[in-house]
């Protein structure tokens, strides 16, 4: 479990730093990198072990059934890049500490940078390819977080958006190359696909896994034709790319290719592939690199040059080129996040990172001015710093390889990126810190705070120790490190050495600083050439291609999204319908054996009576009130139906919903439009009914189907269980307050989200437009009395006696037809009746409990009375009952259940009387302003002329 | 004719009713063909059980009961289509209050170009 830690304590500690920005920023950098440091310690406590030649295993299963699992392994490839990824991760946070300036929102970028941390570490640490497959999604989604964190400025947002379309584009080739891969190994754990290099390679899928994730690794390590974002990227703080574009995000496509080289390397296709577009990389990049003003942009093309220099040794697939590109790896994380660094410190006190505008630096800026030439002087690859080190080793290998029988083409075209290389890094040592200084700076520069600049020297004293003394310092880490990458095989004869003699490589280096100096020293002529040729811009390709790719998706989706919901639904019905249909036509649809019941007259007439009511409301559904009625007739036949086959419990229930219901769609027509339009189109009508009598004859046959056949049923446990088990009688409330208590306590939320939901849609009805609409309406048909008094009196009087029934149906509900949901709709309706006869004004004022307050009691009684079977060690909502004997009633019984049906009930009353009392006070607006107050009260007749004198007074 | 047909043609009716009134262009037909459509739904549910007479699920020592699980849940499918079409009622309510139109359809012209707009 311990290596899992090492993911997930950055992961979360991500938190912290937004917390502790607060305390300042001094606190939020030490609180930042102490979780950074607690994940290396722990990373570096396995190291012993790792060096012993152990492989550290940590997991559990997460989704078996895909093959996904939480499971790392941490090997010598593993610990070096987690080991880089913390490490310089350390150094990044310490320098932007200093680099962020005072409004910038330190704790936001710490947060982004520990997620990004910890989702680079699942890269490397994952063994599971599906995890890996997250977490590399997860570092395209962090580093779009980063480059864009100046979301102010146009380049940031662009540069990010372009990064988060290549990189994550990359992502889901990658998803699907591991899932080939995952197919072809047998097994998605990297432990045993590096095994299966051979099964892998003879299988069929072979070839497309290894163009998926070939193509994945390019776009993230930005490996032409798919360079072009990296140098957008760099519109990111310099931290940032330091951090993620010369360390470590970048490194992530090598990584991937190292991870998977005894998997996938070795045949002809991937050597064929990845060594020239490796070499490509290298070569193209490093030519860009000599050209660019921008240190950044010199360096983004640097590292991309780089980044192609070691793809190509990896494309090599010999164990030495292995080893050299473990070792550059090395090297290039200490030279490169230390030039970036520098290029930092030289915008932030100089106040320009152009080259032309540069010079002089190093009597203004002696300390980091040093720095920066030792970092350069690597990059180069001059002796004595490790960068000559691993680019000897590369001369070497390619000096080795020929490719398609010619011998020369690779070294040479290895030799002549050295030569750009060195060109390059003369130029950016030369312009920013030798050359003259110009008449005047932005700002005048000077060497910044000892924060800044102590994360560059600690880099540039590992670019000297490796340069000096490499075996001593690298050497156990580079061997142990290629060891992992070559998988099984054997580690080559080589010796991490300054001198090694006069070899080919040292000739093709030399020939290189001889070029390199050619090249600086005709410098003026080539920008002059270069200039008048054609260059292709690639942000205007891409963007080109984004805009393609948006009226693309725009035209397909006028096409389909019209806005028209008859539309949809036309064809969602179609749709079913058609499917019905197949289905039901392709099985056997003999007549049901089951013995069909007789019918009485009683049944045929309320028969007809729901075909008339039916058809009746197809040709007067334009008016609406009478639609409303004959729906209502629709329903209570519904009802009598249930009642008739043994269900008085939804009898009881539907007939209460019908009323609630109805209630509540008069109100609402009280302010639509009593009358629906006619709508023309004899052809819309014929295709609207056809569908319609599609689905009706669909559903006939199909319930006409199953009713006329038997089946056995789960419900005689039910039927069993309900006394001995639940304490009811009454089957279906033990059901729904006991056996399936989970679902209702589910429905009852449901319910009250929403009551919420209308309240929110009501509640700021009457500001804005809504309102102003609404004050317009006047009744068209005013009664002569709002309230009449008739039904005052006869709702007021009914009141006690419909809570009293209420609460008889509650009772009785477990034993007898009933319970929580009937009960509160009763109960709810009796309430409603208030408002309906005496007015919203009256009733809210006499009104002694909130509906919210109702709601919120119900789902906790509910919840509650489930908690407390947890108590007594039951699972949750497990009831449990007692019968009691209370003198003058007698025996009763008493039931969790009943406080669980309680709460039920409550739900139902809240949602009722929230919904229906929102909507009328609503209405209210909508009547005569102010809203009479209770015309049938005795104070009456003086209100009214009370409001009678203010009207003629105005 | 069977009470098992004429449940069926019950069921069938209502949903071609509903089908047909939520193919309509304004709210309330919509809204009243989903009222026809929850009593169609739940009726079908209901009648999975199949139907028999005078065998309510309460137990008192006869022989058979009709089944009580479907029974169960269209009960709450009962209340919580009250739910979903007061939700709906008052959607649609509120949308005429602020547009001063009841149709299920946007305009054709207009709401594009708005959007256009805003995404530059």
């Amino acid at each position: 479990m311990q290596i899992s830690l090492i993911v997930l304590i950055p992961l979360l500690g991500a938190l912290l730093p937004l917390l502790t920005i607060r305390s300042g920023r001094n606190v939020c950098t030490f609180v930042t990198a102490s979780v950074s440091a607690v994940s290396l310690a722990l990373l570096m406590a396995h190291a012993p072990a790792v060096y012993r030649g152990e492989v550290v295993r940590a997991g559990f299963e997460w989704a078996p059934q895909i093959g996904l699992s939480f499971s790392f392994f941490l090997d010598g490839l593993g610990l070096f890049f987690a080991a880089m990824i913390l490490g310089i991760g350390l150094l990044v946070i310490v320098y932007a500490r200093f680099y962020l300036k005072r409004q910038d929102p330190m704790g936001r970028f710490f947060a982004y940078l520990l997620m990004f941390q910890g989702a680079m570490l699942g890269v490397v640490l994952s063994e599971n390819i599906l995890l890996l497959v997250i977490f590399w999604e997860l570092t395209s989604l962090t580093s779009f977080l980063l480059i864009g964190y100046w979301s102010h400025l146009p380049e940031g947002r662009q540069g990010a958006r372009m990064a988060l379309v290549v990189t994550a584009g990359g992502g889901l080739l990658l998803m699907g190359g591991m899932l080939l891969l995952g197919q072809a190994a047998g097994s998605f754990e990297l432990g045993e696909i590096l095994q299966r290099g051979d099964v892998i390679q003879a299988s069929p899928l072979y070839v497309p896994i290894l163009l998926l994730v070939l193509a994945c690794a390019f776009t993230k390590s930005a490996q032409f034709p798919f360079h072009f974002w990296l140098p957008h990227a760099m519109a990111a703080p310099t931290p940032v790319s330091a951090y993620l574009h010369s360390a470590t995000m970048v490194k992530a496509g090598v990584f991937l290719l190292a991870r998977l080289w005894p998997a996938l390397a070795g045949g002809d296709l991937w050597f064929l592939i990845v060594t020239p577009v490796g070499l490509a990389t290298m070569v193209i990049a490093a030519w860009i690199a000599l050209f660019k003003d921008d240190l950044k942009a010199i360096l983004a093309y640097s590292t991309v040059s780089h980044l192609g220099l070691m793809t190509m040794l990896l494309g090599f697939a010999t164990p030495l080129a292995a080893v050299a590109c473990a070792f550059h790896i090395l090297n290039h994380a200490t030279f490169k996040a230390a030039l970036f660094m520098s290029a930092g410190i030289v915008d932030h006190e100089a106040g320009t990172r152009n080259i032309k505008r540069l010079g002089g630096l190093a009597y203004l800026m002696p300390v980091s001015a040093t720095l920066a030439l030792i970092a350069s002087a690597s990059m180069a690859g001059a002796p004595l710093f490790n960068g000559f080190l691993s680019k000897e080793m590369m001369l070497e290998s390619a000096a080795l390889t020929n490719y398609f029988d010619n011998t020369w083409i690779v070294p040479a075209a290895a030799a002549l990126a050295a030569a750009l290389s060195v060109a390059y890094s003369v130029r950016f040592a030369y312009g920013v810190y030798l050359a003259p200084a110009p008449a005047q700076f932005p700002h005048p520069p000077h060497d910044p705070p000892f924060g800044m600049w102590a994360p560059v020297a600690l880099l540039c004293v590992l670019v000297v120790a490796i340069g000096i003394a490499p075996g001593l310092i690298a050497g156990p880490i580079v061997a142990r490190t290629s060891q992992a990458i070559i998988g099984s095989a054997e580690l080559p004869q080589y010796t991490l050495a300054l001198w090694h003699g006069v070899t080919p490589a040292l000739l093709l280096s030399l020939a290189a600083f001889a070029i390199g100096a050619l090249l600086l020293a005709i410098f003026g002529p080539l920008e002059r050439l270069r200039e008048r040729f054609f260059r292709p811009e690639a942000k205007a390709i891409f963007d080109c291609g984004v805009l393609a790719s948006v009226r693309a998706a725009r035209t397909i989706t006028d096409a389909l999204h019209t806005g028209s919901l008859s539309r949809y639904l036309a064809i969602i019905s179609i749709v079913i319908v058609a499917l019905g249909f197949v289905g039901g036509l392709s099985g056997g649809h003999a007549a049901g054996l089951r013995p069909t019941l007789p019918v009485n007259l009683v049944a045929v007439v309320l028969w007809a009576l729901l075909i008339a009511a039916c058809v009746a409301v197809v040709f007067a559904h334009h008016n609406r009130l009478l639609t409303l009625i004959l729906t209502s007739i629709v329903g209570l036949v519904t009802s009598l139906a249930f009642l008739q086959f043994s269900a008085p419990d939804l009898a009881l229930t539907q007939i209460s919903v019908e009323v609630v219901t109805t209630i509540f769609l008069l109100l609402a027509l009280n302010l639509l439009p009593k009358q629906t339009p006619l709508e023309p189109g004899m052809a819309r009508h014929l295709r609207d009914g056809s569908i319609a009598l599609g689905a009706g004859l669909g559903a006939a046959w199909l319930a006409y189907a199953v009713m006329t056949r038997d089946f056995s049923s789960i419900s005689d446990y039910h039927l069993a269980q309900s006394k001995p088990g639940g304490g009811g009688t009454n089957v279906v409330n033990v059901i729904l307050v006991d056996i399936r208590g989970f679902d209702t306590f589910g429905e009852i939320i449901v319910l009250c989200i929403a009551a919420l939901a209308i309240f929110a849609l009501l509640d700021n009805a009457l500001q804005g437009a809504a309102a102003r609409r609404l004050a317009a309406m006047r009744q068209s048909v005013e009664s002569a009395d709002a309230h009449p008094l008739v039904l005052v009196v006869a709702t007021r009087a009914l009141l006690p006696l419909a809570i009293t029934v209420g609460f008889y149906i509650f009772l009785r509900g477990h034993n007898q037809p009933g319970g929580g949901f009937i009960a509160g709709l009763i109960v709810a309706s009796a309430m409603m009746m208030q408002y309906m006869a005496s007015g919203y004004a009256w009733t809210v004022a006499r009104a002694r409990f909130d509906a919210h307050a109702l709601l919120g009691a119900g789902v906790l009684i509910a919840g509650l009375t489930g908690l407390g079977s947890l108590a007594f060690g039951r699972p949750f909502l497990t009831s449990s009952f007692g019968y009691f004997h209370i003198p003058l009633i007698g025996e009763i019984e008493l039931a969790t259940a009943m406080l669980f049906d309680a709460g039920v009930f409550l739900a139902v009353v809240g949602t009722v009387l929230l919904s229906l009392s929102q909507l009328s006070r609503v209405e209210g607006r909508a009547e005569r302003n102010p809203a009479p107050e209770g015309p049938s009260d005795i104070r009456l007749p003086r209100a009214r002329s009370a409001a009678a004198t203010s009207g003629e007074s105005k | 004719m069977s009470m098992e047909f004429l449940v069926a043609s019950g069921i069938g009716l209502m949903s071609a009713v509903g089908i047909y009134l939520i193919l309509r262009r304004y709210t309330f037909s919509v809204i009243i063909g989903m009222v026809f459509l929850s009593y169609a739904v739940n009726l079908f549910l209901f009648a999975m059980g199949r139907l028999k007479i005078n065998e309510p699920p309460i137990i008192s020592g006869a022989s058979s009961y009709t089944d009580p699980l479907p029974q169960a849940l269209v009960l709450t499918a009962i209340v919580i289509s009250f739910a979903m079409t007061a939700l709906i009622v008052v959607l649609a309510l509120r949308g005429f209050l602020e547009t001063g139109s009841d149709r299920v359809e946007l305009e054709p012209a207009g709401s594009r170009k708005a959007e256009d707009m805003s995404a530059k």
